[in-house]
């Protein structure tokens, strides 16, 4: 079952080292803090985005509310993925508490596009695998890049691209097993509009927002016609 | 606050607004689990998620100053497409393009 896991993860292992490392060595180059502050900051706070504008934030002595504003500012798209997962983490006791925390967007993708069989022990257990195997390679990424510094030895530019062809994939996945293509253009025209319209730190959750905001609309005209038909009937 | 002080305070508070925004859903839904808008935005949220996170994640990673702008990142895009409409191996999609992505940004073929 562990082969398989690790399987599943391979695409992530591929983007978490590298940008792990790219963290680690912002994090090494633009402080003076010891290098084991980056793994740990992999280990306690563990969000991409969210550690790379810490680095500057670090760096200016900013407030600590502050911090704390920007920290959920940028994370706020994280408060919309929990909804999709509600009844699978149900009853997972202890285990619930580290799914909640490791659900970044990777490992988001992940669980809610890997298929699911009948057994929700088992499939938590599947999930929590998958969320301490991602968390380990970003940990790996980020110890790796503030003790290389700038030396790396082999060309990997480019590599982090595996996090792109992940979400492609993964679309064409979540495509066929919904049978219904109107989510994925609602959420490749949100992407458009929050690109065109916002600077680069809030496209992801102005987009978010966007596809909020069209599914709920969605969600109202299935109702009325529903109702409509319901009516109809009487 | 001595240095460390800060340290330790900073790394907790972003730990914490961190680790907020990824429990509030199921502080304030986990007993709305059956309501049908959760239901529903469970159930399309993902796919529109997946496609917007790679909608942007494309456009990123794409040179769009090129001579042919933003070829570098759709040519192994639509690779990753192709391969895996037809195969539909997940690792080979992924490996494939993003091997090609490595070789199209280490060479410059495409002027970038």
């Amino acid at each position: 079952m562990n082969l398989s896991v690790f399987r599943q993860t391979l695409p992530i292992l591929f983007g978490y080292l590298p940008l792990g490392t790219a963290f680690g060595v912002l994090f090494a180059t633009q402080l003076d803090y010891a290098w084991w502050v980056a793994p740990l900051m992999g280990v306690v706070i563990y969000a991409g985005a969210g550690q790379i504008l810490a680095v500057s934030l670090l760096a200016a002595n900013a407030g600590l509310v502050e911090v704390f504003v920007a920290m959920f500012v940028l994370n706020a798209r994280h408060l919309f993925y929990g909804l999709s997962l509600l009844g699978q983490f149900r009853g997972a006791g202890l285990r619930k508490l580290y799914l909640i925390f490791g659900l970044t967007d990777e490992t988001y993708s992940l669980l809610t596009s890997r298929p699911r069989y009948q057994d929700r022990r088992h499939e938590q257990e599947i999930d929590f695998r998958i969320t301490g195997f991602n968390q380990c390679y970003w940990v790996i990424g980020c110890a790796l890049g503030a003790l290389l510094g700038d030396n790396v030895v082999f060309d990997s530019t480019g590599i982090e691209y595996a996090l792109v062809a992940l979400f492609i994939v993964l679309t064409i996945e979540q495509l066929k097993a919904l049978g219904d293509s109107v989510p994925m253009w609602i959420g490749a025209a949100a992407a458009g509009i929050a690109m065109l319209l916002l600077p680069p730190a809030h496209q992801l959750i102005g987009a978010i927002a966007i596809v909020t905001v069209a599914l709920l609309v969605q969600y109202r005209r299935i109702r009325t016609s529903q109702a409509g038909k319901e009516a109809r009937h009487v | 606050m001595s240095e460390n002080g800060y340290l330790m305070a900073f790394i907790a508070v972003a730990a914490i607004a961190t680790f907020a925004t990824r429990v509030i859903p199921f502080l304030f839904f986990e007993r709305h689990t059956d309501h049908p808008l959760v239901q529903h935005l469970g159930r399309y949220l993902p796919a529109a998620v997946m496609a917007l996170l790679a909608t942007v994640f494309l456009q990123r990673s794409a040179n769009w100053s090129a001579d042919l702008p933003g070829l570098d990142a759709l040519i192994p895009g639509a690779l990753v497409v192709i391969l895996h409409l037809w195969q539909r191996n997940s690792l080979l999609s992924i490996a494939a393009g993003t091997a090609s992505y490595m070789v199209i940004q280490q060479t410059g073929i495409l002027g970038s």
